[in-house]
């Protein structure tokens, strides 16, 4: 009898006899010795399995875009014009621009000068102005993150009107997160690093969620309890604001 | 309807930067296993993920529309891999050779982290064995067995990746499966 070959019992092993399996297989029930070596290959091969793998999470591939994504360039949408066009096309904002701010100072209401000048004067009123941007900008993020937790986990879900909203926002949030450093107000640039890198993992999800999907994003929403932390972050900007809004209906 | 690779590579050659988003969102976690599987390390497979998104998205122009996407990536991988792995054993020969006193454990390579039942399983010396014959082979071996073996690619595939015939490919598996029986026989027997 012809024994079976060790690369022959590797091909078997692999499936990838070509049409000589049933050979294999029908010589391995006659043959005790090519089944002895078989089992003694399967052993082996089974103990290099049993090496553990680290598991990584579903979101896995947005984590590993948010870090290259800083080295891959994006393409500038908004200026696909062919380059005399920008120019042209530059040319006419600014002439827009210039007539809008002449039209302005020629027009703008003579009577409410002082109180303009004394707004600019107020040491406090580009601190509200910031105040302000700060609020709108948390209620808009919080209205994203209020869809999504919302959203009904038992249906799939296209969230590509959330994600463009929500990479709007991170742009913005920068602006916002450097003055907190600058102030030293580490609370809020805290809350608004951890509003940023939800809304970042929202913007790099993929648009279509599946049911197990919506429910993992939601509990994530949930464990992190963003939305609490803006809540009350937006409610200490309105307590902030609050005086500057009486005294101005003063 | 899902777009394919195709569509997506298509897209991102073109500058569509969120199309290149979807392909490495889709190839993350499998280019992570082959990594690891690699490497025999947790932190070094993360770096290679990265690595080879890189790389790929540098050489997208010299991506052949016909081949599959997945192969190409895997190509980009297993090569960054083997950079990875050769550069260590170069770091660890010249520490050997200036400090013979503080040579790495082997199973010091395979993953840290909280013990797995699998983990577990394997006793410390048959986990020493195996971890130690995975480095024995050599770059094409190790490649085609993890292609073959763990990531269940056919010889044809493993071909692709390698860049050689399929006759080459198919006796890289069987050098590595020799190889590792020779190695881990006598503890797989005595382990029973």
């Amino acid at each position: 009898m012809t024994h079976l070959s060790e690369e022959q019992l590797i091909l078997h092993y692999y499936g990838e006899a070509e049409g000589q399996s049933l050979t294999a297989e029908t010589h391995l029930e006659e043959c005790t010795e090519c089944r002895a070596a078989y089992g003694a290959l399967q052993r082996v091969l089974n103990v290099v399995d049993g090496l553990p793998l680290p598991e990584r999470a579903p979101h896995y591939g947005a984590q590993v875009w948010a870090r290259i994504a800083p080295q891959i360039p994006r393409r500038r949408r908004r200026w696909e014009l062919p380059t005399p066009f920008r120019w042209a096309a530059l040319g006419a904002a600014m002439a827009g621009l210039l007539t809008v701010a002449f039209l302005a100072g020629r027009f703008y209401p003579q009577a409410r000068k002082p109180v303009e000048m004394a707004k600019a004067a107020d040491p406090h009123a580009g601190e509200r102005i910031l105040l302000v941007a700060v609020g709108d900008y948390l209620e808009r993020s919080q209205m994203v993150l209020v869809e999504l937790a919302n959203a009904n986990p038992k249906h799939p879900l296209d969230i590509s009107s959330e994600q463009e909203r929500a990479a709007d926002l991170i742009s913005e949030s920068r602006l916002y997160r450097q003055t907190a450093e600058h102030t030293g107000d580490t609370k809020v640039a805290g809350v608004l690093d951890d509003l940023d890198r939800v809304l970042l993992e929202i913007a790099h999800s993929p648009s279509q969620l599946a049911p197990q999907d919506v429910e993992n994003l939601r509990h994530r929403l949930e464990a992190e309890g963003i939305l609490f932390k803006i809540r009350v972050l937006n409610s200490n900007v309105d307590q902030a604001l609050a005086p500057a809004n009486d005294a101005h209906r003063l | 309807m899902e777009l394919t690779d195709r569509a997506y590579v298509a897209k991102a050659r073109s500058g569509d930067a969120d199309a290149y988003r979807v392909l490495v969102e889709r190839h993350s976690r499998t280019l992570f296993r082959l990594a690891f599987r690699m490497t025999g390390n947790e932190q070094d497979a993360e770096d290679v993920v990265q690595e080879s998104f890189l790389r790929a998205y540098r050489q997208l122009a010299k991506f052949d529309d016909r081949a599959s996407f997945g192969t190409w990536l895997y190509r980009i991988a297993a090569n960054c891999s083997l950079d990875l792995v050769r550069a260590r054993k170069r770091r660890s020969e010249q520490l050997v050779a200036a400090e013979p006193d503080t040579r790495e454990d082997p199973i010091a390579s395979l993953p840290s982290g909280d013990p797995s039942p699998e983990r577990e399983a394997l006793s410390s010396e048959v986990r020493e064995r195996v971890a130690a014959a995975m480095q024995d082979l050599s770059a094409a071996e190790r490649t085609a067995f993890v292609l073959r073996h763990f990531e269940g690619m056919c010889i044809e595939e493993v071909s692709r990746v390698l860049e050689c015939q399929p006759g080459a490919a198919k006796h890289s598996v069987f050098r590595a499966v020799q190889k590792l029986r020779r190695a881990l026989e006598p503890v797989v027997g005595a382990a029973r």
